[in-house]
Protein backbone atom coordinates (compact mmCIF):
# COMPACT_ATOMS: atom_id res chain seq x y z
CA UNK A 1 0.00 0.00 0.00
CA UNK A 2 1.64 3.74 -0.86
CA UNK A 3 2.13 6.06 1.75
CA UNK A 4 -1.09 7.92 3.38
CA UNK A 5 -1.05 11.48 2.55
CA UNK A 6 -4.56 12.25 4.82
CA UNK A 7 -5.80 11.05 7.46
CA UNK A 8 -8.78 12.20 9.26
CA UNK A 9 -11.37 11.87 11.86
CA UNK A 10 -13.78 13.92 12.25
CA UNK A 11 -17.61 14.46 13.44
CA UNK A 12 -19.91 17.31 12.64
CA UNK A 13 -23.99 17.91 13.18
CA UNK A 14 -25.11 18.76 9.78
CA UNK A 15 -28.69 20.15 8.24
CA UNK A 16 -29.33 17.31 5.53
CA UNK A 17 -33.61 16.70 4.41
CA UNK A 18 -33.78 14.27 7.20
CA UNK A 19 -33.16 16.76 10.03
CA UNK A 20 -30.24 17.23 11.75
CA UNK A 21 -27.95 14.39 11.20
CA UNK A 22 -24.25 13.57 12.74
CA UNK A 23 -21.32 12.94 10.41
CA UNK A 24 -18.75 10.65 11.65
CA UNK A 25 -16.04 9.53 9.28
CA UNK A 26 -12.67 8.26 9.47
CA UNK A 27 -10.74 8.30 6.32
CA UNK A 28 -7.25 7.51 4.99
CA UNK A 29 -6.14 8.55 1.15
CA UNK A 30 -3.01 7.42 -0.10
CA UNK A 31 -0.69 9.89 -1.96
CA UNK A 32 -1.09 10.47 -5.74
CA UNK A 33 -4.70 8.31 -4.99
CA UNK A 34 -7.87 8.71 -6.81
CA UNK A 35 -10.47 8.46 -4.54
CA UNK A 36 -14.22 9.28 -4.60
CA UNK A 37 -16.31 9.92 -1.99
CA UNK A 38 -19.87 8.33 -3.35
CA UNK A 39 -23.55 8.81 -2.46
CA UNK A 40 -26.53 10.28 -2.34
CA UNK A 41 -27.19 14.26 -2.17
CA UNK A 42 -27.53 15.26 1.21
CA UNK A 43 -25.00 12.64 2.95
CA UNK A 44 -22.57 15.15 4.11
CA UNK A 45 -19.57 14.09 1.40
CA UNK A 46 -19.69 18.23 0.09
CA UNK A 47 -19.45 19.17 3.94
CA UNK A 48 -16.54 16.27 4.26
CA UNK A 49 -14.64 18.11 1.28
CA UNK A 50 -15.01 21.82 2.71
CA UNK A 51 -14.30 20.44 6.12
CA UNK A 52 -10.22 19.46 4.76
CA UNK A 53 -10.35 22.29 2.90
CA UNK A 54 -10.58 24.43 6.05
CA UNK A 55 -14.03 26.45 5.10
CA UNK A 56 -16.17 24.34 7.17
CA UNK A 57 -15.27 23.74 10.92
CA UNK A 58 -16.09 20.20 12.16
CA UNK A 59 -17.24 19.65 15.73
CA UNK A 60 -14.70 17.31 16.89
CA UNK A 61 -11.49 15.35 15.73
CA UNK A 62 -8.10 15.54 13.92
CA UNK A 63 -7.34 15.96 10.38
CA UNK A 64 -3.88 14.87 9.17
CA UNK A 65 -1.76 15.91 6.15
CA UNK A 66 1.58 14.05 5.64
CA UNK A 67 3.33 15.58 9.11
CA UNK A 68 1.09 18.35 9.47
CA UNK A 69 -1.76 18.77 12.05
CA UNK A 70 -4.68 20.94 9.95
CA UNK A 71 -7.81 20.22 12.64
CA UNK A 72 -7.09 18.95 16.00
CA UNK A 73 -9.84 19.68 18.48
CA UNK A 74 -8.42 18.58 21.21
CA UNK A 75 -5.40 20.97 21.06
CA UNK A 76 -7.02 23.79 19.40
CA UNK A 77 -5.37 23.52 15.83
CA UNK A 78 -7.17 24.97 12.81
CA UNK A 79 -4.97 25.91 10.11
CA UNK A 80 -6.40 28.34 7.67
CA UNK A 81 -8.30 27.57 4.24
CA UNK A 82 -5.03 29.85 2.98
CA UNK A 83 -2.56 27.79 3.99
CA UNK A 84 -3.65 24.34 3.16
CA UNK A 85 -2.41 23.36 0.01
CA UNK A 86 -5.09 22.63 -1.69
CA UNK A 87 -7.08 22.96 -5.11
CA UNK A 88 -10.68 23.10 -4.49
CA UNK A 89 -13.39 22.55 -8.04
CA UNK A 90 -16.49 24.00 -6.79
CA UNK A 91 -20.03 22.40 -8.17
CA UNK A 92 -20.73 25.88 -9.48
CA UNK A 93 -17.19 26.64 -10.39
CA UNK A 94 -17.15 30.00 -8.53
CA UNK A 95 -15.25 31.44 -11.67
CA UNK A 96 -14.32 35.39 -11.05
CA UNK A 97 -16.42 37.37 -13.48
CA UNK A 98 -13.98 39.76 -13.54
CA UNK A 99 -11.29 37.60 -14.78
CA UNK A 100 -10.08 36.37 -17.90
CA UNK A 101 -9.41 32.58 -18.33
CA UNK A 102 -5.43 33.93 -18.16
CA UNK A 103 -5.94 36.54 -15.02
CA UNK A 104 -7.11 33.47 -13.46
CA UNK A 105 -4.24 31.69 -13.77
CA UNK A 106 -1.88 33.92 -12.75
CA UNK A 107 -4.27 35.45 -9.74
CA UNK A 108 -3.26 31.39 -8.41
CA UNK A 109 -0.25 31.05 -8.93
CA UNK A 110 1.69 33.66 -7.04
CA UNK A 111 4.87 33.08 -8.54
CA UNK A 112 3.29 33.60 -12.69
CA UNK A 113 5.43 30.44 -13.85
CA UNK A 114 4.79 30.95 -17.40
CA UNK A 115 5.78 27.36 -18.64
CA UNK A 116 3.23 25.77 -15.98
CA UNK A 117 0.31 28.24 -16.98
CA UNK A 118 1.11 27.90 -20.43
CA UNK A 119 1.20 23.68 -20.08
CA UNK A 120 -2.40 24.23 -18.30
CA UNK A 121 -3.58 25.88 -20.67
CA UNK A 122 -2.27 23.47 -23.45
CA UNK A 123 -3.53 20.26 -21.38
CA UNK A 124 -7.26 21.41 -20.54
CA UNK A 125 -7.41 23.11 -24.50
CA UNK A 126 -7.47 27.11 -22.76
CA UNK A 127 -4.59 28.24 -25.14
CA UNK A 128 -7.08 29.82 -27.58
CA UNK A 129 -9.52 31.31 -25.22
CA UNK A 130 -7.05 33.01 -23.19
CA UNK A 131 -8.45 36.62 -22.64
CA UNK A 132 -11.87 35.82 -22.67
CA UNK A 133 -14.01 35.85 -19.39
CA UNK A 134 -16.07 33.31 -17.89
CA UNK A 135 -19.35 34.14 -19.15
CA UNK A 136 -18.04 33.91 -23.22
CA UNK A 137 -17.33 30.17 -22.17
CA UNK A 138 -19.16 27.32 -22.89
CA UNK A 139 -20.15 24.87 -19.44
CA UNK A 140 -17.37 22.39 -20.49
CA UNK A 141 -14.87 25.02 -20.94
CA UNK A 142 -16.01 26.99 -17.54
CA UNK A 143 -15.33 23.31 -15.77
CA UNK A 144 -11.77 22.82 -17.46
CA UNK A 145 -11.07 26.57 -16.56
CA UNK A 146 -12.04 25.40 -12.68
CA UNK A 147 -10.16 22.78 -12.76
CA UNK A 148 -6.83 24.39 -14.40
CA UNK A 149 -7.02 27.34 -11.58
CA UNK A 150 -7.11 24.76 -8.65
CA UNK A 151 -4.26 23.19 -10.44
CA UNK A 152 -2.31 26.45 -10.90
CA UNK A 153 -0.96 26.75 -7.30
CA UNK A 154 0.56 23.22 -7.81
CA UNK A 155 -1.50 22.32 -4.85
CA UNK A 156 -0.36 18.17 -2.62
CA UNK A 157 -4.43 17.47 -2.45
CA UNK A 158 -7.40 18.63 -5.29
CA UNK A 159 -10.69 18.48 -4.12
CA UNK A 160 -13.51 18.42 -6.53
CA UNK A 161 -16.75 18.90 -5.93
CA UNK A 162 -18.96 16.83 -7.72
CA UNK A 163 -17.45 18.89 -11.33
CA UNK A 164 -19.07 17.00 -13.71
CA UNK A 165 -22.43 17.09 -12.54
CA UNK A 166 -24.13 20.17 -15.04
CA UNK A 167 -22.88 18.86 -18.06
CA UNK A 168 -23.93 16.55 -20.59
CA UNK A 169 -23.24 12.81 -21.04
CA UNK A 170 -20.94 13.38 -23.83
CA UNK A 171 -18.93 16.40 -22.44
CA UNK A 172 -18.77 14.07 -19.42
CA UNK A 173 -17.13 11.45 -20.84
CA UNK A 174 -14.56 13.90 -22.17
CA UNK A 175 -13.92 15.96 -19.19
CA UNK A 176 -13.19 12.68 -17.21
CA UNK A 177 -10.20 11.48 -19.53
CA UNK A 178 -8.90 14.82 -19.06
CA UNK A 179 -9.07 14.86 -15.49
CA UNK A 180 -7.46 11.46 -15.21
CA UNK A 181 -4.71 13.07 -17.83
CA UNK A 182 -4.44 15.98 -15.66
CA UNK A 183 -3.98 13.12 -12.29
CA UNK A 184 -1.09 11.96 -14.22
CA UNK A 185 0.57 14.72 -15.18
CA UNK A 186 -0.01 16.81 -11.44
CA UNK A 187 -0.04 14.13 -9.29
CA UNK A 188 -2.36 15.91 -7.02
CA UNK A 189 -3.96 13.18 -4.55
CA UNK A 190 -6.84 13.94 -5.22
CA UNK A 191 -10.61 13.62 -3.56
CA UNK A 192 -13.49 13.02 -5.90
CA UNK A 193 -17.26 13.70 -4.86
CA UNK A 194 -20.11 12.14 -7.08
CA UNK A 195 -23.24 9.95 -7.40
CA UNK A 196 -22.43 9.26 -10.44
CA UNK A 197 -21.67 5.15 -10.59
CA UNK A 198 -20.20 5.54 -14.16
CA UNK A 199 -17.73 8.41 -12.75
CA UNK A 200 -16.48 6.31 -10.20
CA UNK A 201 -15.79 3.21 -11.94
CA UNK A 202 -13.84 5.03 -14.38
CA UNK A 203 -11.76 7.65 -12.55
CA UNK A 204 -11.41 6.82 -9.26
CA UNK A 205 -9.32 3.48 -7.38
CA UNK A 206 -10.43 3.88 -4.38
CA UNK A 207 -14.18 4.37 -3.13
CA UNK A 208 -15.91 5.26 0.47
CA UNK A 209 -19.60 4.74 0.15
CA UNK A 210 -21.12 7.38 2.70
CA UNK A 211 -25.03 7.41 3.68
CA UNK A 212 -26.45 9.29 6.14
CA UNK A 213 -23.22 10.77 7.78
CA UNK A 214 -21.29 7.27 8.12
CA UNK A 215 -18.78 5.22 5.54
CA UNK A 216 -21.03 2.08 5.17
CA UNK A 217 -18.64 0.09 2.55
CA UNK A 218 -15.19 1.27 1.07
CA UNK A 219 -12.62 -0.67 -1.00
CA UNK A 220 -11.92 -0.75 -4.80
CA UNK A 221 -14.76 0.12 -7.31
CA UNK A 222 -15.07 -3.47 -8.18
CA UNK A 223 -15.40 -4.78 -4.69
CA UNK A 224 -17.90 -1.53 -3.62
CA UNK A 225 -20.43 -2.25 -5.90
CA UNK A 226 -20.04 -6.06 -7.14
CA UNK A 227 -23.40 -7.74 -6.78
CA UNK A 228 -25.53 -5.48 -4.75
CA UNK A 229 -25.64 -2.44 -6.69
CA UNK A 230 -25.26 -4.50 -10.13
CA UNK A 231 -28.59 -5.08 -11.36
CA UNK A 232 -29.48 -8.20 -13.83
CA UNK A 233 -31.61 -5.99 -16.06
CA UNK A 234 -31.19 -2.54 -17.65
CA UNK A 235 -34.06 0.05 -16.30
CA UNK A 236 -34.65 3.58 -18.03
CA UNK A 237 -37.43 5.99 -17.59
CA UNK A 238 -39.12 7.53 -20.54
CA UNK A 239 -42.24 9.96 -20.87
CA UNK A 240 -45.01 8.35 -23.21
CA UNK A 241 -46.02 10.56 -26.36
CA UNK A 242 -48.57 8.63 -28.27
CA UNK A 243 -50.27 5.38 -27.61
CA UNK A 244 -51.28 3.62 -30.88
CA UNK A 245 -53.09 -0.28 -30.44
CA UNK A 246 -50.39 -1.96 -28.36
CA UNK A 247 -47.65 0.43 -29.16
CA UNK A 248 -45.91 3.27 -27.17
CA UNK A 249 -44.27 6.20 -28.70
CA UNK A 250 -41.57 7.22 -25.78
CA UNK A 251 -39.34 9.83 -25.11
CA UNK A 252 -36.05 8.48 -23.68
CA UNK A 253 -32.76 10.05 -22.93
CA UNK A 254 -34.01 12.27 -25.96
CA UNK A 255 -35.13 10.35 -28.47
CA UNK A 256 -37.87 9.15 -29.48
CA UNK A 257 -38.68 5.04 -29.47
CA UNK A 258 -41.66 2.75 -30.34
CA UNK A 259 -42.21 -0.03 -27.88
CA UNK A 260 -44.02 -2.81 -27.89
CA UNK A 261 -46.90 -3.82 -24.89
CA UNK A 262 -49.14 -6.03 -23.53
CA UNK A 263 -53.09 -4.82 -23.40
CA UNK A 264 -52.76 -4.79 -19.56
CA UNK A 265 -49.56 -2.94 -19.38
CA UNK A 266 -50.94 0.19 -21.30
CA UNK A 267 -54.23 -0.49 -19.38
CA UNK A 268 -53.66 2.47 -16.88
CA UNK A 269 -51.43 4.25 -18.95
CA UNK A 270 -52.13 7.78 -20.68
CA UNK A 271 -50.33 10.14 -22.75
CA UNK A 272 -47.45 12.27 -20.96
CA UNK A 273 -46.95 9.39 -18.02
CA UNK A 274 -44.02 8.84 -16.72
CA UNK A 275 -43.19 5.47 -16.94
CA UNK A 276 -40.20 3.05 -15.89
CA UNK A 277 -38.93 0.08 -18.88
CA UNK A 278 -36.71 -2.45 -17.35
CA UNK A 279 -35.26 -5.35 -19.83
CA UNK A 280 -33.50 -8.00 -18.82
CA UNK A 281 -29.72 -7.89 -19.59
CA UNK A 282 -29.85 -11.31 -21.19
CA UNK A 283 -27.86 -11.21 -24.62
CA UNK A 284 -28.49 -7.87 -25.53
CA UNK A 285 -26.94 -6.76 -28.76
CA UNK A 286 -23.43 -4.54 -28.15
CA UNK A 287 -22.04 -2.12 -30.29
CA UNK A 288 -18.88 0.35 -29.85
CA UNK A 289 -20.00 3.58 -29.87
CA UNK A 290 -17.33 6.14 -31.72
CA UNK A 291 -15.76 8.78 -29.91
CA UNK A 292 -18.27 11.49 -31.16
CA UNK A 293 -21.36 9.16 -31.60
CA UNK A 294 -23.95 10.40 -28.61
CA UNK A 295 -25.55 8.17 -26.93
CA UNK A 296 -28.31 5.84 -28.05
CA UNK A 297 -31.28 3.83 -26.98
CA UNK A 298 -31.45 2.28 -30.32
CA UNK A 299 -29.77 -0.95 -29.55
CA UNK A 300 -31.90 -1.05 -25.74
CA UNK A 301 -34.88 -0.69 -27.83
CA UNK A 302 -33.97 -3.46 -30.20
CA UNK A 303 -33.41 -5.86 -27.72
CA UNK A 304 -37.12 -4.92 -26.28
CA UNK A 305 -38.75 -5.26 -29.86
CA UNK A 306 -37.14 -8.96 -29.93
CA UNK A 307 -38.45 -10.09 -27.04
CA UNK B 1 -27.53 84.37 -9.02
CA UNK B 2 -25.45 85.78 -6.22
CA UNK B 3 -22.31 84.73 -3.96
CA UNK B 4 -24.34 83.48 -0.83
CA UNK B 5 -26.35 81.05 -3.54
CA UNK B 6 -23.07 79.57 -4.96
CA UNK B 7 -21.35 79.56 -1.18
CA UNK B 8 -24.52 77.82 0.16
CA UNK B 9 -24.38 75.26 -2.22
CA UNK B 10 -20.24 74.34 -2.43
CA UNK B 11 -21.15 73.79 1.41
CA UNK B 12 -23.90 71.41 0.47
CA UNK B 13 -21.28 69.80 -2.27
CA UNK B 14 -18.52 69.59 0.02
CA UNK B 15 -20.57 68.04 2.72
CA UNK B 16 -21.69 65.35 0.23
CA UNK B 17 -18.92 64.65 -0.77
CA UNK B 18 -17.03 64.39 2.15
CA UNK B 19 -19.45 62.40 4.25
CA UNK B 20 -19.55 59.98 1.23
CA UNK B 21 -15.61 59.37 1.21
CA UNK B 22 -15.35 58.64 4.76
CA UNK B 23 -18.38 56.61 4.74
CA UNK B 24 -17.08 54.67 1.51
CA UNK B 25 -13.99 54.03 3.31
CA UNK B 26 -15.88 53.18 6.61
CA UNK B 27 -18.70 51.18 4.89
CA UNK B 28 -17.33 48.56 3.10
CA UNK B 29 -15.60 47.42 6.47
CA UNK B 30 -18.64 47.19 7.91
CA UNK B 31 -20.67 45.33 5.43
CA UNK B 32 -18.12 43.03 5.20
CA UNK B 33 -18.34 42.35 9.11
CA UNK B 34 -22.32 42.36 8.81
CA UNK B 35 -22.18 40.18 5.96
CA UNK B 36 -19.66 37.21 6.79
CA UNK B 37 -19.08 37.47 10.78
CA UNK B 38 -20.09 34.59 12.56
CA UNK B 39 -19.91 37.18 15.65
CA UNK B 40 -23.74 36.52 17.02
CA UNK B 41 -24.46 39.97 18.79
CA UNK B 42 -23.35 41.84 14.77
CA UNK B 43 -27.63 42.01 15.05
CA UNK B 44 -26.99 44.92 17.53
CA UNK B 45 -24.29 46.21 14.66
CA UNK B 46 -27.08 46.08 12.72
CA UNK B 47 -29.72 47.64 14.73
CA UNK B 48 -27.32 50.77 15.11
CA UNK B 49 -26.48 51.20 11.57
CA UNK B 50 -30.29 51.21 10.43
CA UNK B 51 -31.35 53.18 13.19
CA UNK B 52 -31.05 56.77 11.11
CA UNK B 53 -33.41 55.18 8.52
CA UNK B 54 -36.12 54.87 11.37
CA UNK B 55 -35.16 57.60 14.07
CA UNK B 56 -36.67 61.15 13.19
CA UNK B 57 -33.51 63.49 11.91
CA UNK B 58 -34.54 66.13 14.88
CA UNK B 59 -33.96 63.12 17.42
CA UNK B 60 -30.30 62.04 16.40
CA UNK B 61 -29.82 65.95 15.91
CA UNK B 62 -31.08 66.26 19.23
CA UNK B 63 -28.58 63.91 21.04
CA UNK B 64 -25.99 64.93 19.21
CA UNK B 65 -26.13 68.46 19.55
CA UNK B 66 -26.41 67.28 23.92
CA UNK B 67 -23.39 65.74 23.38
CA UNK B 68 -21.16 68.51 21.09
CA UNK B 69 -22.04 70.83 23.41
CA UNK B 70 -19.93 72.52 26.19
CA UNK B 71 -22.04 71.54 29.21
CA UNK B 72 -21.54 67.98 28.50
CA UNK B 73 -18.48 65.75 29.06
CA UNK B 74 -17.77 64.94 25.60
CA UNK B 75 -18.10 68.55 23.97
CA UNK B 76 -16.00 69.60 26.84
CA UNK B 77 -13.62 66.85 26.55
CA UNK B 78 -12.70 67.65 22.99
CA UNK B 79 -12.93 71.53 23.80
CA UNK B 80 -10.69 71.35 26.25
CA UNK B 81 -7.78 68.73 25.40
CA UNK B 82 -8.17 69.50 21.10
CA UNK B 83 -9.20 72.28 20.77
CA UNK B 84 -12.30 71.04 18.81
CA UNK B 85 -16.15 72.59 18.38
CA UNK B 86 -18.67 70.35 17.17
CA UNK B 87 -22.00 72.12 17.60
CA UNK B 88 -22.51 74.85 15.21
CA UNK B 89 -19.36 74.15 12.94
CA UNK B 90 -18.89 72.51 9.62
CA UNK B 91 -17.04 69.18 11.33
CA UNK B 92 -20.14 68.58 13.35
CA UNK B 93 -22.56 69.20 10.70
CA UNK B 94 -20.37 66.05 8.62
CA UNK B 95 -20.25 64.29 11.72
CA UNK B 96 -23.57 64.40 12.23
CA UNK B 97 -24.21 63.41 8.35
CA UNK B 98 -22.06 60.66 8.71
CA UNK B 99 -23.69 59.22 11.25
CA UNK B 100 -27.09 59.79 9.94
CA UNK B 101 -26.26 58.45 6.22
CA UNK B 102 -24.09 55.35 7.67
CA UNK B 103 -27.60 52.64 6.48
CA UNK B 104 -27.52 54.23 3.00
CA UNK B 105 -23.66 53.54 2.17
CA UNK B 106 -23.76 50.15 4.51
CA UNK B 107 -26.69 48.48 3.16
CA UNK B 108 -26.16 49.39 -0.32
CA UNK B 109 -22.78 47.60 0.11
CA UNK B 110 -23.76 44.49 2.35
CA UNK B 111 -26.88 44.05 -0.53
CA UNK B 112 -23.49 43.60 -2.79
CA UNK B 113 -21.60 41.44 -0.65
CA UNK B 114 -24.99 39.01 0.27
CA UNK B 115 -25.70 38.54 -4.02
CA UNK B 116 -22.47 37.31 -4.25
CA UNK B 117 -21.82 33.48 -4.12
CA UNK B 118 -20.15 32.73 -1.31
CA UNK B 119 -18.06 30.11 -3.24
CA UNK B 120 -15.95 33.05 -4.88
CA UNK B 121 -14.92 34.04 -1.68
CA UNK B 122 -14.07 30.44 -0.83
CA UNK B 123 -12.44 29.86 -3.87
CA UNK B 124 -10.34 32.75 -3.42
CA UNK B 125 -9.24 31.33 -0.18
CA UNK B 126 -8.93 27.64 -1.16
CA UNK B 127 -6.33 29.87 -3.83
CA UNK B 128 -4.72 30.89 -0.45
CA UNK B 129 -5.38 34.35 -0.70
CA UNK B 130 -5.89 36.42 2.02
CA UNK B 131 -8.94 38.59 3.47
CA UNK B 132 -7.71 41.66 2.16
CA UNK B 133 -6.62 40.41 -1.46
CA UNK B 134 -9.77 38.92 -1.86
CA UNK B 135 -12.13 42.02 -0.63
CA UNK B 136 -9.97 44.00 -3.55
CA UNK B 137 -9.49 41.73 -6.21
CA UNK B 138 -12.23 39.45 -6.31
CA UNK B 139 -15.41 40.82 -4.18
CA UNK B 140 -15.40 44.13 -4.70
CA UNK B 141 -14.74 44.53 -8.42
CA UNK B 142 -17.88 42.09 -8.85
CA UNK B 143 -20.11 44.03 -6.65
CA UNK B 144 -19.61 47.41 -8.40
CA UNK B 145 -23.60 48.46 -9.45
CA UNK B 146 -23.84 47.91 -5.04
CA UNK B 147 -20.87 50.35 -4.50
CA UNK B 148 -21.92 52.84 -6.88
CA UNK B 149 -25.84 52.77 -5.51
CA UNK B 150 -23.98 52.96 -2.25
CA UNK B 151 -22.05 56.32 -3.26
CA UNK B 152 -24.90 57.68 -5.36
CA UNK B 153 -27.25 57.47 -2.84
CA UNK B 154 -25.29 58.80 0.25
CA UNK B 155 -24.15 61.74 -1.84
CA UNK B 156 -27.59 62.78 -3.01
CA UNK B 157 -29.27 61.92 0.54
CA UNK B 158 -27.02 64.09 1.92
CA UNK B 159 -27.43 66.88 -0.61
CA UNK B 160 -30.98 67.01 0.81
CA UNK B 161 -30.46 66.62 4.55
CA UNK B 162 -32.59 68.46 7.15
CA UNK B 163 -32.98 68.23 10.39
CA UNK B 164 -29.72 66.35 11.30
CA UNK B 165 -27.62 69.73 9.88
CA UNK B 166 -30.36 71.96 11.32
CA UNK B 167 -30.06 71.20 14.91
CA UNK B 168 -26.68 70.67 15.09
CA UNK B 169 -24.98 73.26 12.77
CA UNK B 170 -27.85 75.97 13.24
CA UNK B 171 -27.94 77.00 9.52
CA UNK B 172 -25.41 79.55 9.88
CA UNK B 173 -24.53 80.89 6.16
CA UNK B 174 -21.17 80.33 5.10
CA UNK B 175 -20.70 78.30 7.20
CA UNK B 176 -23.45 75.29 8.55
CA UNK B 177 -26.57 76.48 5.75
CA UNK B 178 -26.51 74.25 3.42
CA UNK B 179 -29.37 74.32 0.20
CA UNK B 180 -32.02 72.35 1.49
CA UNK B 181 -32.30 74.83 4.61
CA UNK B 182 -31.99 77.65 2.52
CA UNK B 183 -35.03 76.95 1.14
CA UNK B 184 -36.65 77.06 4.25
CA UNK B 185 -35.15 80.43 5.61
CA UNK B 186 -35.67 81.78 2.31
CA UNK B 187 -39.72 80.67 2.52
CA UNK B 188 -39.37 82.11 6.22
CA UNK B 189 -38.35 85.22 4.77
CA UNK B 190 -41.23 85.21 2.13
CA UNK B 191 -38.27 85.60 -0.40
CA UNK B 192 -40.23 82.41 -2.70
CA UNK B 193 -38.14 83.46 -5.96
CA UNK B 194 -34.90 82.38 -4.24
CA UNK B 195 -36.79 79.64 -1.78
CA UNK B 196 -37.91 78.53 -5.82
CA UNK B 197 -34.42 78.78 -7.34
CA UNK B 198 -32.80 76.76 -4.58
CA UNK B 199 -35.97 74.17 -4.76
CA UNK B 200 -35.64 73.91 -8.28
CA UNK B 201 -31.63 73.00 -8.37
CA UNK B 202 -32.58 70.41 -5.32
CA UNK B 203 -34.97 68.74 -7.47
CA UNK B 204 -33.51 68.60 -10.83
CA UNK B 205 -30.06 67.23 -9.07
CA UNK B 206 -31.61 64.77 -7.30
CA UNK B 207 -33.28 63.23 -10.51
CA UNK B 208 -29.66 63.56 -12.46
CA UNK B 209 -28.24 61.51 -9.69
CA UNK B 210 -31.19 58.78 -9.40
CA UNK B 211 -31.22 58.55 -13.55
CA UNK B 212 -27.22 57.99 -13.40
CA UNK B 213 -27.42 55.16 -10.96
CA UNK B 214 -30.14 53.73 -12.89
CA UNK B 215 -28.88 53.76 -15.88
CA UNK B 216 -25.78 52.62 -15.42
CA UNK B 217 -26.58 49.60 -13.15
CA UNK B 218 -29.44 48.61 -15.70
CA UNK B 219 -26.70 47.91 -17.68
CA UNK B 220 -24.28 46.06 -15.16
CA UNK B 221 -27.11 43.86 -14.61
CA UNK B 222 -27.40 42.68 -18.32
CA UNK B 223 -23.79 40.52 -17.01
CA UNK B 224 -24.08 37.15 -16.59
CA UNK B 225 -24.25 35.92 -12.90
CA UNK B 226 -21.69 32.85 -11.95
Amino acid sequence: MEEVLIELHVSKKIHTNNGIEKLDVDLKIPEYGFVTLFGKSGAGKTTLLRIIAGLTKPDHGFIKVGQEIWYDSVHKINIKPQQRNIGFVFQNYALFPNMTVKEHLIYANPEKEKQYISELLDVFHLKGLCNRKPEKLSGGQQQRLAVARALARKPQILLLDEPLSALDSTMRHVLQNEIIQAHKNFHATTLLVSHDIDEVYKLSDFVYVIENGKIQKQGKPDDVFDGTNVEPSIQLTGIILEIENNILTVSVNNKIARITSTPEEIENLKINDKILITAKAIKPRIRKLADDESFSVEAFIGTTMAE
Amino acid sequence: MNEAFFQTFWISIKLASLTTIVLFCAGIPIAWFLTYSSFRLKVVLQAFVSMPLVLPPSVLGFYLLLAFSQNYWFGSFLNHYFKIQLAFTFLGILIGSIIFNLPFMVNSIQTGFSNLPVSLKDASYTLGKSRLTTLLRVLLPNMKPALLTGVCLTFAHTIGEFGVVLMIGGSIPGKTRVASLAVYDEVQALNFGMANKYAMFLFIFSFIILLFIYSVNRDYLKWKRF
